[in-house]
């Protein structure tokens, strides 16, 4: 492989910009997995994130409302997706499914009239001489705040997990909803509140693809990044420390990619676009063939709706 | 008896849509007291204690609480008032560790550390000694029914609910158990304990209120009656005793000779060298306590596990490397433990099920086609036989009882006029009526010339039918010995193998 061309540094503070959408909607995620739920819809989410974002941006000229607009944008669309599976109790897959479809359509007709337009910028975090450290400025100190934002996220997320009651909740409800009730847990409330904010978190990161990555708004834009959201909760085995390292790993695969492409590379692109599904498909049958799910943590009634009998 | 009232119930009553589940119930505990409450399945026990809990309101009635007003809108306000369940199927998370789980059932757990420390004194104060950093899904089912417990104890409850807590438990642990009750009862906490096992209600309760219908229809002092005065009143009608015509067993039917399998899943019980026989009109009762390879002697006699061809023999055909469908078509039918999920499938209905055992030995199937009207009249036929309480054969599985379902899968095996029928703990969690029963079905089957093995951990069930018993002991089989004559201290030695004399002495007090 020829790395000659690329340099390491640029390639590593570039592949952490690349993994903000994906780690953003990927630890959203996680929680609204381990809360029991599968939303197949991160793709929707996000590409509703997206163009939401991207008319708050434009129309208000913040960046900053551009972002809580995205997230507006995903939660609302989840909530589609939580009326339908919590209340109507939908099969969630394809509940989740046809929540990408949608998205992809709504997005588009509403942003007719936004093609070409370019948002206002995201202004990197003035850290002062900080950014100029050698190698080390570029890669910690010369990102725009939703970097640092996901990173937080995933440490906050995982700290609520561990070690708070409500993350130990929704865990609960995640490995037995039955169990959950029998104790007076509103199961279906908990849900619904991890839903938005899995919703919320797919529709920032996708917000981030419209303000930052590309930035401009053109139909479909998230291109399968939720796909790829979803396979790295899996591969990460629903830990938060792992979607960062998944998001990192598939992110700088997505960058190297467009580097070899640049340099070259007699290896075809496409062999590295489907290296992530193929991790994850490796990680899904070493995880089935295994007994030990608990230690994979994976939560038990994953998919399934709860309905409280009596 | 001179106690003062903790609870008292006046006129509940609950209807849900087509049933009422609760008319008019109107009983009291006492402070210290350990109160029964006996019925029938469906009689409305379970609906009562959610509505002590608060997880269900009463329609009508009141309820008092050391004799204020006491109406809990949610199980937190009843766990606040001093009111505590341990339920029966267990309320536990597989994937979280016991201070973990413990921590869920409170509304204001101390910090995880406090909290581990606290678990460990009071668990070793009643004697029920638990590690709470481990996984509850490592857990036996004894030590998962203490997590419950403890649970519910660290909370200082004033009030115990016990919903059937001693169907998944040995004789070893209900008698732990009870000592952890008795002396929860002699500290001042009532105790209200569901159960429709009446020996140990004898042992155990001060008082016993019996329900039918939704009604109260007795109160007793369970000590003085006898177990089937009890079993009377829930049902409502004098039970008779399961009985056959004495008959020479025929020629052997099922044969299994060094039988030697590998358990399928990593905590189960391999199979050693197991061999029995079986003649017509013969009952075997194979007793031990679980986990010894009971369920992988089912698995190997059903078919679901393979075994070299000649360990198994009808009527001296080997049949050990067949699957289930080639074993009932060869006359041998099987009733696995598990009702939901193992014997039938939950979402389907009961004609569907019928279909997937019956279809082969009943033809209900046309050149692959399913023949409808044909399984219809089957299951028509099995639930107006075994007297299955169902709104029809549409029904899902899922929506039948317990006792009633049960009632279906061993009718449906039975109707098929096997010549080897193997249950394995046909009469788990049935009440009283329909137990008696489903043993009159399985001793008019062996009657009628069939070879019935029943594999029970229930003692009693085996003494009541069975020619002759034999114990399972981590996998391996004990001599048959005739049932007639045997004592509770050979039964316990066999239970407890030959190779730990020590270890006989526990299970030898299943009838105190």
């Amino acid at each position: 492989m020829d790395f000659g061309s690329i340099n390491p540094v640029i390639l590593i503070a570039s592949l952490m910009v690349a993994a903000v959408p994906i780690m953003l909607a990927a630890v959203g995620e996680l929680v609204v997995e381990k809360s029991g739920v599968l939303n197949l819809g991160v793709e929707g989410m996000m590409v509703m994130g997206a163009i939401c974002g991207f008319i708050t941006a434009v129309e208000t000229g913040s960046p900053f409302l551009g972002f809580l607009g995205g997230a507006a944008g995903g939660a609302g669309l989840s909530l589609v997706f939580a009326l339908l599976t919590q209340v109507f109790l939908a099969n969630q897959v394809a509940t989740g499914l046809a929540l990408t479809l949608f998205g992809l359509g709504l997005s588009a007709l509403m942003g007719q009239g936004y093609n070409g337009i370019k948002p206002p910028l995201t202004p990197d975090v003035p850290f002062g001489p900080l950014a100029q450290i050698p190698a080390l400025g570029p890669i910690l100190f010369a990102h725009d705040w939703v970097v640092y934002f996901s990173v937080a996220v995933i440490a906050v997320t995982w700290w609520v997990l561990k070690a708070t009651r409500l993350g130990l909740i929704i865990r609960a409800v995640g490995e037995s909803h039955d169990a959950a009730h029998a104790l007076g847990y509103k199961v279906n409330r908990i849900r619904l509140g991890c839903i938005t904010f899995g919703g919320a978190m797919a529709g920032m990161g996708g917000a981030y693809v419209s303000l930052v990555r590309v930035p401009q708004w053109v139909d479909g834009i998230t291109a399968g990044a939720g796909w790829i959201a979803l396979a790295i909760v899996v591969f990460a085995s629903w830990r938060p420390w792992r979607v960062l390292i998944g998001a990192y790993l598939f992110g700088g695969i997505t960058v190297l990619q467009l580097n070899l492409q640049a340099a070259g590379s007699a290896i075809p692109v496409e062999y590295l676009s489907m290296s992530p599904y193929l991790i994850t498909i490796i990680v899904l049958v070493i995880m089935s063939s295994g007994k030990g799910r608990a230690a994979l943590n994976a939560p038990a009634v994953l998919g399934q709706n709860f309905h409280a009998a009596r | 008896m001179a106690r003062d009232v903790l609870l008292a119930l006046e006129g509940i009553s609950k209807t849900y849509p087509g049933v009422k589940a609760n008319d008019d119930v109107t009983f009291s505990i006492g402070a210290g007291e350990v109160h029964a409450l006996l019925g029938e399945n469906g009689a409305g026990k379970s609906t009562l204690v959610k509505m002590i809990y608060g997880l269900v309101r009463p329609d009508d009635g009141r309820m008092t609480l050391r004799s204020a007003a006491y109406a809990p809108a949610k199980p937190s306000e009843a766990r606040a008032a001093g009111v505590a369940m341990v339920f029966q199927h267990f309320s536990l998370f597989d994937a979280l560790n016991v201070a973990e789980n413990v921590a869920l059932g409170m509304d204001n757990p101390p910090p995880m550390r406090e909290l581990a420390g606290r678990i460990r004194e009071v668990s070793e104060g009643y004697g029920l000694p638990l590690d709470p950093s481990r996984l509850v899904g490592d857990l036996s089912a004894g030590e998962r029914q203490r997590v419950e417990i403890i649970r519910c104890l660290l909370q200082d409850p004033k009030l115990l609910i016990m919903d059937e807590p001693t169907s998944v438990l040995t004789p070893q642990e209900v008698a732990i158990l009870f000592g952890t009750l008795r002396q929860l009862a002699a500290e001042g906490t009532s105790i209200l304990y569901i159960s429709h096992k009446l020996e140990e209600i004898r042992a155990l309760c001060d008082a016993a209120t019996i329900l039918r219908r939704g009604k109260v229809v007795g109160t007793c002092t369970p000590a003085e009656k006898s177990a089937r005065e009890l079993a009377e009143m829930m049902v409502g009608m004098t039970l008779k005793s399961p009985e056959r015509e004495a008959a020479e067993p025929g020629p052997v039917a099922l044969k299994v000779m060094g039988l030697s399998l590998a358990s399928p899943s990593a905590f189960g019980t391999s199979l050693k060298n197991i061999g029995f026989e079986v003649r017509q009109g013969e009952v075997l009762g194979i007793g031990g306590v679980a986990g010894n390879g009971q369920d992988e002697l089912m698995l190997a006699l059903s078919g679901e596990m393979r075994a070299p061809r000649d360990a198994v023999q009808i009527h001296g055909r080997g049949i050990g490397d067949t699957g289930p469908n080639e074993r009932r078509k060869g006359g041998l039918c099987t009733a696995p433990e598990e009702r939901l999920g193992h014997a039938a499938a939950p979402d389907m209905s009961l004609t569907e099920n019928a279909l997937l055992s019956a279809g082969v030995r009943r033809v209900l199937t046309r050149k692959g086609f399913i023949d409808w009207p044909k399984t219809r009249a089957y299951a028509e036929a099995v639930v107006s036989t075994f007297d299955v309480r169902t709104p029809g054969v549409g029904t899902a599985a899922r929506a039948l009882s317990g006792g009633n379902l049960q009632k279906f899968v061993l009718g449906r095996e039975i109707m098929q006029e096997p010549e080897v029928i193997i249950v394995n703990q046909p009469t788990w969690g049935v009440d009283a009526a329909a137990a008696a029963f489903i043993r009159q079905a399985l001793l008019d089957r062996a009657s009628k010339g069939a070879a019935v093995v029943v594999i029970s951990q229930d003692i009693d069930e085996i003494m009541e039918i069975a020619d002759r018993f034999a114990a399972l002991n981590e996998g391996r089989l004990s001599a048959p010995v005739p049932t007639k004559g045997l004592t509770i201290d050979r039964i316990g030695l066999m239970l407890g193998g030959a190779h730990g004399m020590h270890e006989a002495e526990g299970p030898a007090h299943v009838h105190s």
